[in-house]
């Protein structure tokens, strides 16, 4: 790599640094994504409720999976950007990667919510009880633990620059680990329960629940996406807005 | 830079022994919590003696999670982290050093006073040797993890129940692999499961050696900015 490209690499980045540029493209982009992400929910849901076959074994509670399955993958989809985000604000300085981190957390904490919450109303009818200590479920409820931890730290301090840099230390070490979570929760519920008949897997899904699935979850990530330039916008108001008030402050502590 | 690790470990080792009673204060909770234990789920022997290395790890863990928001808090406080982050020695040998001391102040005296409370709970004497073996490779990651916590909340009010928060998460690997390994040991699962999690134990407690310190003084520099 030649110091030419990586400088012009860095200066492409900085342009996308400008918050004020920011604002102008995400205002643009926001009714657009708003009509597609809506659009694809509400079509979606009509397949997903309406117009797909109930599961032969499952009956009608398969249709939780419409909402539940997405609300997962969106869930992992958020940490790791949030992880991306992180990595890229303390490697790059990137003002707007610290934002986007803390804007996915509160998205994904309450997609990884949902996930869970729909896991136990489908389990209690399939399974016989609300919850189960699967590993696929102590694995998720563990990364929601994450983000609550996550967000509590940027909570807790005050001065936003040093909250930034902190949480997007914890984020990172937090990806680090959730794969050494996820395996050794595995290997702690194959030692605990042999014989474990709680599968996903039984039969490959069939195409017509397949077009409802792939809907939702297209409609599920726009929607995120979304509700992360709607929060991304807000917290630049705020910053603003903090900035106008301390230099009030400031100016009325002279007089 | 040898001698200034050394010397920092051995000024957290004197401070524990001079004031609030060294490793002795660690043990002693440690004690009270496995005595709740049978009061809470009564005191049926064989069921205390089924959940005795679990318990028995909990209340590891809960120790080694109590006395670690003091770790940075007290040198941030009287303005020493500062000269330790202004000095020679790298932040992260800074942090291993803390790590070290709050192993050989907390965990250490822990491991050796299990027996006692595995006395109580009527656990095995057989599984003894493997359950310590295991809290021996386990007590440092939870050191070196929790130090982590420690940095990313040192200067925060209320900052102990945060850091606690943060790095539990962190801590099941530990905790799973280390009942495991005592748990094999104890009602002689199949060959190998009790060797798999000592070594899985031990290769999450090796890379706890290198991420805790380096995450740690990245917490601290963003800290202390």
């Amino acid at each position: 790599m030649s110091p030419m490209t990586s400088l012009s690499a860095s200066q492409r980045l900085q342009a996308f640094a400008n918050p004020a540029r920011f604002m102008a493209l995400s205002a643009r982009l926001l009714a657009p994504l708003w009509v597609v992400s809506l659009g694809l929910l509400c079509v979606g849901l009509y397949y997903a409720l309406v117009a797909s076959p109930p599961d032969y074994q499952q009956g009608e509670t398969v249709r939780i999976m419409y909402v539940h399955v997405p609300s997962a993958w969106l869930a992992m989809f958020g940490y790791s950007l949030m992880a991306a985000a992180s990595a890229v604000a303390l490697i790059f300085r990137h003002p707007l990667a610290d934002l986007c981190a803390k804007s996915a957390a509160p998205i994904g904490a309450a997609f990884t919510f949902l996930a869970l919450v729909t896991g136990a109303l489908w389990g209690k009818p399939m399974w016989g009880a609300w919850w189960v200590w699967d590993a696929r479920l102590t694995s998720v409820l563990i990364l929601f633990f994450l983000y609550l931890g996550y967000m509590a730290l940027w909570a807790a301090i005050e001065e936003p620059a040093r909250a930034a840099r902190a949480a997007a230390v914890l984020a990172l070490v937090g990806a680090i680990n959730v794969p050494i979570i996820r395996y050794s929760v595995v290997w702690w519920n194959t030692l605990h329960q042999p014989a474990s008949v709680f599968r996903m897997d039984g039969p490959t899904i069939a195409p017509e629940m397949l077009l409802p699935l792939a809907l939702m979850a297209l409609g599920f990530t726009f929607f995120f996406v979304t509700l992360l330039l709607v929060r991304m916008r807000a917290e630049i108001l705020r910053h603003r807005v903090r900035t106008l008030r301390l230099a009030r402050a400031a100016a009325s502590a002279e007089d | 830079m040898t001698r200034a690790f050394f010397a920092l470990i051995g000024r957290d080792l004197r401070l524990a022994a001079r004031i609030g009673g060294g490793g002795g204060m660690a043990v002693f909770f440690f004690l009270v919590v496995v005595a709740v234990v049978p009061l809470g789920i009564g005191p049926d022997l064989n069921l205390l003696a089924r959940i005795a290395p679990g318990m028995l790890w909990v209340a590891l863990l809960l120790s080694s999670l109590l006395t670690l928001d003091r770790l940075f808090q007290a040198d941030y406080e009287d303005g020493s982290l500062d000269l330790l982050a202004m000095g020679r020695l790298p932040l992260e040998l800074v942090a291993a050093a803390k790590a070290t001391g709050h192993f050989l102040t907390t965990g250490l005296p822990l491991v050796v006073a299990a027996p006692l409370p595995g006395l109580m709970l009527n656990l095995e004497v057989s599984a003894f040797p493997a359950l310590m073996l295991a809290m021996l490779a386990g007590a440092p990651a939870l050191s070196f993890l929790g130090i982590i916590g420690a940095g990313l909340t040192v200067g925060i009010r209320r900052g102990g129940l945060l850091a606690s928060l943060l790095v539990l998460p962190f801590y099941i690997p530990v905790l799973i692999f280390g009942v495991a390994a005592a748990r094999a040991a104890l009602f002689g699962f199949p060959d190998g499961v009790a060797g798999q999690s000592l070594t899985l134990l031990c290769a999450v407690a090796l890379a706890s050696l290198v991420l805790g310190p380096v995450a740690a003084a990245a917490a601290l520099r963003a800290n202390l900015r």
